[in-house]
């Protein structure tokens, strides 16, 4: 059984991490076309786990209806709605239009869903202000620093700043392409060895708890 | 009378020198045209190769450079299919541009792998715009010289395009890789001997008091592993740093909320956490329920966590993974319901919002540093000397070039260049 358990992801770990890492460095159509085929395999993958998830998801708020648990209208809604787009889905064949006449199912995608994902983009603005207004209060030094940065970029970014503070407009240039640059490369440099790191601890199974954790 | 004929005197000799100038102006015309016919010579040294280290469909044309090359002179490139031409006039013309263009020392070769001189042309045909190459098929292609509508055509070559088995071009890469893999093996050996010193990462000594708060309150925690899936390491770390806390949550009895994107993420966080309990002592305690599923959708699941937070009110708030625009409308939400939050992620682009917003912040190769940080193990704490000799190897080789680069500018000499070359083409 840990045979099972164990060894036999670890073998196919080092397998197709070694493979797949050498297909980088192979430039034949085969290689390229076996890389398509694990690619289309984990899309199936995928789609077959995509069922977890949505059982997982009736489960869940099953629960919370059933229990009555606080909010367990927004479950009510999810399940409407949920069960509501699959009946259109299947109704309009998972099409959108239908000779150019929009369909329900094209309805509640475009009249519905875009609205709303439209509406969380756009709190996005309210806070980013009321995350700048708590971080950019000069309490330490380190805040005082990101207010003045702050400061000069906005008014370097904007025509009236810049016609405020002619310097401005250069400085701000300054910061994002020397101090911001360099720093964001310092980080990128420290990510790319991170993940290089991680992915030989993988291949090589030296870091197992993805597969449950634990040593056996 | 003596003004009008004046006049006309003057009118004379103003045509007469305009005819000279005109006449003037056709001679030196014909003479430089004459001129550059005479110059206008065919194309030498035209080779054609199978474009080296590629998947196939492709063939590379060089040529020496021309002695007196401009931008008014241009190169066509022509190619007819098979191995043979009768006309070369009647070829095709695939690409044409200015003679002071197109060297091989402007291509994306490295050194190792330049089919030619520095110095010679080069011009790579690929499949696409009115191209067609097919692998084993033999194509002709040679080089013509265009000036003021005269053309002078080189002898065509013959070429069949192949794939490649390897892509040298990489080679460097390649290198770099097993160096580092090299390194970190080493540095491992080495922790397995003695131990090795892991400076302070407040974001990681904070998890211990989150969850100790969480359970103070009596309120649960609340963990995110990113917006990837599974074949994205940050994910992976985020899912391996989940264990570590759940094994937490599991002995202080703590409940753990793990909403998720991704199903197949899901199912291994699943995996983990139940392991975590089981290591923990406390394998009743674990609920099938504590990782779900919400939605793959960004902003639907960004509004569902955000619900969670405003209800449930974790006391705790955990950021894992790699995350896009819906960074801060979490972090602001949690931070609104006075969560204790920690965030770690290789999102360059949202680092600014979860430093603001959170308490501590995981920069970028913390992230992965904290599986060795929090487990001790000497494994974990070699690959992170790893990672580090192979940073100062990186600022080693960025110092140099730095300082090569300016002495170069200051004494106006070439050879600094040479090795800033070097550095450029082995990155």
């Amino acid at each position: 059984m840990i045979f099972l358990r164990r060894q036999v992801p670890l073998l196919i770990t080092l397998i197709t991490g070694l493979v797949f890492a050498g297909q980088y460095y192979v430039p034949h159509p085969a290689s390229e076309q076996m890389l398509t085929s694990v690619t289309k395999w984990l899309q199936i993958i995928g789609g077959f786990a995509l069922v977890l998830g949505v059982s997982s998801l009736f489960h869940v708020h099953a629960v919370k209806i059933r229990r009555k648990e606080a909010g367990w209208g927004y479950s009510f809604v999810l399940y409407i709605g949920m069960l509501g787009t699959i009946a259109v889905g299947l109704w309009a064949n998972g099409k959108e239009a239908v000779d150019g006449t929009m369909t329900a199912f094209g309805w509640v995608y475009n009249f519905m869903m875009v609205p709303l994902q439209s509406t969380m983009f756009a709190i996005l603005a309210f806070f980013i202000a009321s995350a700048a207004y708590r971080s950019f209060r000069a309490r330490s030094r380190e805040a005082a620093v990101l207010l003045i940065a702050a400061v000069i970029v906005m008014m370097g970014r904007v025509p009236l700043g810049e016609y405020l503070i002619p310097l401005s407009g250069d400085l701000s240039q300054w910061i994002l392409n020397v101090l911001n640059a360099s720093v964001r490369r310092a980080i990128l440099i420290g990510v790319s060895l991170g993940t290089v790191a991680l992915s030989i601890k993988i291949i090589f199974g030296m870091e197992r708890s993805y597969l449950g954790g634990g040593k056996e | 009378m003596k003004g009008e004929t004046l006049d006309v005197k003057r009118e004379q000799a103003r045509s007469v020198c305009g005819g000279v100038v005109l006449l003037s102006a056709a001679f030196f015309l014909s003479i430089s045209q004459a001129f550059a016919q005479t110059t206008l010579s065919p194309p030498q040294d035209v080779r054609v190769i199978d474009t080296p280290s590629d998947g196939g469909g492709s063939l590379t044309v060089l040529w020496s450079p021309a002695p007196d090359e401009s931008a008014v002179t241009k190169y066509q490139v022509l190619l007819s299919d098979g191995a043979t031409v009768s006309d070369p006039a009647s070829m095709k013309v695939v690409a044409e541009f200015p003679t002071n263009q197109r060297y091989v020392r402007e291509s994306k070769w490295p050194w190792w792998t330049r089919p030619g001189d520095s110095g010679m042309h080069q011009f790579t045909l690929k499949n696409g715009k009115g191209v067609e190459l097919k692998n084993g098929n033999a194509y002709s292609i040679t080089v013509a010289a265009v000036l003021n509508g005269d053309r002078v055509i080189a002898t065509p070559v013959q070429a069949t395009p192949e794939p490649n088995w390897v892509n040298w071009n990489q080679m460097n890469n390649l290198l770099l890789a097993l160096l580092f893999g090299g390194i970190v093996f080493y540095a491992i050996s080495t922790a397995r001997k003695r131990e090795i010193f892991l400076r302070r990462i407040p974001g990681l000594d904070a998890v211990d008091e989150a969850i100790g708060r969480a359970t103070e309150l009596g309120k649960p925690i609340l963990y995110m592993t990113g917006a990837h899936d599974m074949s994205d390491p940050s994910t992976i770390a985020a899912a391996v740093i989940l264990g570590r806390v759940a094994k937490r949550t599991a002995a202080y009895e703590t409940d753990l909320l793990v909403p998720h994107r991704e199903p197949i993420t899901m199912a291994v966080c699943q995996e983990i956490t139940k392991q975590a309990y089981l290591e923990a002592g406390k394998p009743d305690l674990y609920k099938e329920d504590s990782n779900f599923f919400i939605t793959s959708d960004q902003f639907s699941y960004t509004a569902a966590v955000d619900g969670i937070m405003l209800r449930k009110k974790p006391a705790a708030n955990f950021y894992m993974g790699h995350y896009f625009a819906e960074a801060l409308l979490l972090t602001e939400t949690g931070a609104s319901t006075g969560a204790i939050q920690i965030a770690g992620t290789d999102a360059d682009h949202q680092l600014p919002f979860f430093v603001t917003t959170c308490d501590y912040t995981l920069i970028g190769e913390e992230l992965y540093a904290a599986s060795a940080y929090l487990s001790r193990e000497p494994v974990q704490v070699g690959t992170l000397r790893g990672q580090d000799i192979g940073k100062a190897l990186i600022l080693g080789v960025i110092g140099v070039g730095t300082i090569l680069a300016t002495l170069g500018v200051m004494f106006d000499a070439q050879w600094p260049k040479l090795f800033l070359d070097f550095f450029r083409d082995v990155k």
